[in-house]
């Protein structure tokens, strides 16, 4: 039987045959992908989005994805979301299967999709009047105002999102993926349409909101400073159809301010996943030429 | 609504109407040609009794016909707003229909349904208003972003509470929108059949009198009539707005 390869010692590349890649669905993952399958039916035949996605996530973990564009990042937070359910392969919550959604995610894109009929208040509160819940009223609108709070929102609560800029909406976005206490926070992008100086804000924010709330975070990004900056574990994607490719443990006693952005340990893990994502897009455009070179 | 928004729409009625006195005053033109604005309160004070009636008339079964396409327009536009399948096969039958000038479907549809000439002119009404409301309903439906939908559902909701708590607040706008040029096509459908094919009742009627006795300053008169009732139930349908949908042109700002 072969061991994983290690390459750096907090580092681990995923191996089907490795006998810790294939153990049984465990309970302290919160979240367990298991050689997920998936293609969509598309007017073109069927189209491979992800072939061989493995992924755990640890409770209270925080995990962040990152992928070339289109390899099937946001088809995995819908997975996980329950809003799909994979051709072949398994997503376990808890290690149960998830078949359907369930009240327990909280989700926010790159688009923080606010009701503009809504003030902001009401906004953050729609979760709560889906999820069933035992709060009252009051109750509610004061968890309500904590987070927005929490967030620095305070005092934009009768607010409408078209008088807020795109930083405060996200922010906004973001309590309301909270506000009925999710297991699970799958962000998509979220800070990805931002300008660079509200994006630091809004990490700063992240870490409060992980400090404050107990939730375990799914992380899709394109920027790789924000990978290290957020998650504990950084999962690499290959090119369409996706599979995991690698996965690199960021140290849990790294400094979680911006000056850690200028160590020589995040200078290393970054070079590392900006090569791996290299690997991705080559991969990428191979599978382009051989295919189109098929069907000539 | 504060006095400059009254004041500015006042005056430049009061400069249109007198630019068109003074077109007709300078070309000297005879009322067979053109009926001026002071030829037309003469025909008012004659006939008021005639125009209430037969403006009621008019209105309501505008109206009615409005209310009628608002019905139908939003299921067939939930319908296809919905069901790609659905969109597919109906929107060509749709844009066929509304193609067929309505002016040839008036004396099909009096034949139709001989006498029935509220109903008849209720249909018409309809047939001509609806086309623009299902489409932007369809439309404001097909377009929302998955994401909407997606906040809600991966929270479980039912396809009824995202309908209700998102798509339905969310179309309002296009539906408002929609419902402002409904409103005017109504009026046309209405006085077309009145028109088209009289049988005494509404405005349409009022006017074709006016041709067959060659009284000019009536038939203004009723086109005047027309318009205020147009403006009427245009500015109804945009107080309906405001309430309902204020906060989509808040939005724009
Ligand atoms: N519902 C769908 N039907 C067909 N193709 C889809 C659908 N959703 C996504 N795709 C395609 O699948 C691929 C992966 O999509 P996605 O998961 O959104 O990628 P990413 O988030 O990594 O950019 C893309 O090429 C996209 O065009
Ligand atoms: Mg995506």
């Amino acid at each position: 039987m072969r061991d994983c390869i290690s390459l750096i010692p907090s580092c681990r590349k995923v191996d089907l045959l490795c006998p810790d890649c294939l153990a049984p669905a465990s309970v302290d993952k919160l979240i367990e992908i298991r050689d997920v399958r998936h293609a969509y039916s598309t007017a073109s035949g069927p189209l491979p989005v992800l072939a061989g996605l493995e992924l755990s996530v640890r409770e209270g973990g925080f995990t962040a994805v990152v992928g070339p564009s289109g390899c099937g990042k946001s088809t995995l937070t819908r997975l996980v979301a329950g809003l799909m359910i994979p051709d072949s392969g398994d997503v376990y919550l808890h290690g149960e299967r998830v078949t359907t959604p369930r009240a327990t995610v909280g989700m926010a894109f790159q688009n923080p999709v606010l009701l503009e009929w809504r003030t902001i208040l009401q906004n953050v509160l729609l979760p709560l009047e889906i999820v069933p819940t035992t709060l009252s009223q009051r109750a509610k609108e004061e968890r309500a105002r904590s987070l927005l709070a929490l967030v620095g929102l305070e005092g934009f609560e009768d607010k409408r999102p078209s008088e807020l800029s795109g930083g405060m909406r996200q922010r906004a976005s973001l309590c309301r993926a909270l506000v009925h206490q999710p297991e699970v926070l799958i962000l998509d992008e979220p800070f990805g349409a931002l300008d660079a100086f509200t994006r630091e804000d809004l990490w700063q924010i992240m870490h409060e909101l992980k400090a404050r709330e107990p939730f375990t975070g799914i992380l899709i990004t394109h920027d790789l400073r924000e990978s290290i900056f957020l998650a504990d574990q950084v999962v690499v994607l290959s090119g369409r159809p996706a599979r995991t490719q690698y996965v690199l443990d960021v140290p849990s006693e790294a400094p979680r301010d911006l000056d850690m952005m200028y160590t020589a340990e995040s200078a290393d893990m970054l070079a590392t996943l900006r090569d791996q994502i290299r690997i991705a897009r080559e991969g990428e455009a191979q599978v382009a030429q051989t295919s189109s070179g098929a069907s000539q | 609504m504060s006095m400059r928004k009254l004041l500015v729409p006042l005056i430049a009625l009061l400069v249109f109407l007198l630019l068109w006195e003074a077109l007709v005053w300078f070309n000297d033109w005879p009322n067979y040609k053109m009926a001026s604005p002071s030829d037309l309160l003469p025909a008012y004070q004659r006939y008021w009794g005639l125009f209430l009636t037969m403006g009621w008339q008019t209105l309501w079964r505008t109206v009615v016909g409005l209310l009628l396409a608002v019905v139908v327009g939003v299921l067939l536009g939930m319908v296809m707003g919905f069901s790609r399948t659905m969109r597919d096969a109906l929107y060509p039958l749709l844009v066929g229909f509304n193609a067929v000038p309505k002016a040839t479907v008036v004396p099909i549809v009096a034949l139709l349904f001989v006498g029935a000439h509220d109903f008849n002119t209720i249909l018409i009404a309809f047939m001509i208003s609806f086309f623009p409301i299902a489409v932007s309903v369809s439309i404001g439906l097909s377009t929302l972003e998955p994401e909407y939908r997606d906040i809600l559902r991966s929270l479980g909701a039912s396809r009824f509470t995202i309908f209700r708590k998102i798509a339905l607040p969310k179309t309002l706008p296009e539906f408002f929108g929609a419902l402002k040029v409904a409103v005017t096509l109504a009026f046309i459908g209405t006085n077309l059949m009145e028109i088209v094919s009289p049988h005494g009742r509404g405005l349409g009627a009022l006017f074709d009198s006016g041709k067959t006795n060659s009284d000019y300053p009536l038939m203004f008169a009723v086109l005047i009539a027309l318009a205020f009732l147009g403006i009427v139930l245009y500015y109804v349908v945009v107080a309906l707005e405001n309430i309902f949908a204020g906060w989509a042109e808040r939005a724009q700002d």
